[in-house]
């Protein structure tokens, strides 16, 4: 655990390049501790983003040697090329200064997918009773963890071949909605994703899966999205 | 500035499907209009559509023949796989169905080479 850790850092925006940096390996050290060491020690200037350090917020996702994460529960140990590591931003979106993204199109995006909820009762009427049973209940579940890390839109080819793309977060949280059984904006949620930059944009490639540090599977939540707005279609209701 | 997803993000499973699919998909396509072509030849008289087909007794047509056995093979399985994903209950990626499709692809193959050879 002595060794030095050979780290290549992408700095500046869009003219940059990777700086090397020599840091040293700690055990259990986290790509963020690595970034962290960088920032304290050897480069001030260093531009990067994070909150919690406990995989909770999603500020801190980059690429790592090649592969989009987030940094604060990934371990040197798992990702490390030997004693290299490569970091850089994420993909798919503007690059602020070295590895701060901008996210707002990733966000705007959630809002433009209608990712609010709408009720209808006020706090005067009971609550809500929903069976943890139902399937409804249970889709929403196996979606609703996302921390907003945009590690799925990083690796989407299709937001990278179309950038109007909705992205596979922003059409995930539509689906956990679109199975509230509480929320009252269904038919405007399923025009808002059903267009030709919403769910049938999706070519299955299942990066979004294979990529979520939740394990969350926004190509299943898309899939559902598909059959809901074929259907509404079918039965003239879209 | 935004930077391209990088090729080692790529490599999984079902990305490889993904890319098995759409050029196996292409590849038929294209094939589409010769085939159309060749059944074309039966308007202009027997004596064409013979000619063309002795024509394509060659080993190279017989080869081509071969890989589109493999592409068909493949787009199927793949397809199976897509609409199991889109329509099917329960959920993941369906890896057992990417691993599936490559060993139709392979037998597909070996049995079309195997006919060939015979
Ligand atoms: S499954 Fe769809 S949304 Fe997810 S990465 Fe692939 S193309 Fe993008
Ligand atoms: S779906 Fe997963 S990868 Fe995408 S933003 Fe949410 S937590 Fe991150
Ligand atoms: S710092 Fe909050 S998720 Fe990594």
């Amino acid at each position: 655990m002595d060794a030095l850790l050979k780290v290549r850092v992408w700095r500046g925006a869009r003219d940059g390049a990777f700086s090397l940096y020599d840091v040293p390996r700690q055990e259990s050290q986290t790509v963020l501790d690595v970034v962290t060491h960088i920032q304290r020690h050897l480069e001030p200037t260093l531009s990067y983003r994070y909150a919690c350090r406990v995989g909770m917020c999603g500020s801190c996702a980059m690429t790592v040697n090649g592969r989009p994460r987030w940094t604060c529960r990934t371990h040197v140990a798992k990702v490390a090329d030997g004693d290299t590591l490569e970091i850089a931003p994420l993909a798919n979106l503007p690059v602020i200064k070295d590895l701060a993204t901008d996210m707002s199109e990733f966000f705007d995006k959630w809002a433009r997918a209608r990712g609010q909820f709408q009720g209808s009762a006020t706090r005067h009427e009971p609550f809500a009773t929903v069976s943890p049973e139902s399937a409804e209940r249970q889709a929403a579940n196996a979606g609703i963890e996302c921390i907003g890390c945009g590690v799925c839109y990083a690796s989407c080819d299709v937001v990278e071949w179309r950038p109007e793309f909705l992205g596979p977060a922003a059409l995930n949280r539509a689906w956990t909605l679109a199975n509230d059984v509480r929320d009252v904006a269904q038919r405007e949620r399923l025009r808002a994703v059903a267009g030709d930059v919403g769910c049938h944009a999706c070519h299955t490639q299942g990066s979004c899966t294979e990529r979520c540090p939740k394990q969350l599977q926004p190509t299943v939540s898309i899939a559902g999205l598909k059959r809901l707005a074929g259907r509404a279609a079918i039965r003239g209701k879209l | 500035m935004r930077r391209p997803g990088d090729f080692r993000a790529r490599q999984h499973p079902a990305y490889w499907a993904f890319l098995a699919h759409r050029l196996s998909g292409l590849g038929l396509a294209l094939f589409l209009p010769v085939h159309f072509w060749a059944l074309g030849q039966a308007l202009t008289g027997a004596d064409a559509l013979e000619d063309f087909l002795r024509a394509t007794d060659q080993p190279l047509f017989k080869f081509a023949e071969w890989g589109l056995v493999v592409l068909l093979g493949l787009h199927m399985m793949g397809g199976v796989r897509l609409l199991l994903i889109e329509f099917g209950s329960g959920t993941g990626l369906r890896k057992n169905w990417i691993a599936g499709t490559a060993g139709v692809g392979v037998v597909a193959g070996l049995a079309f080479a195997l006919a060939l050879a015979r």
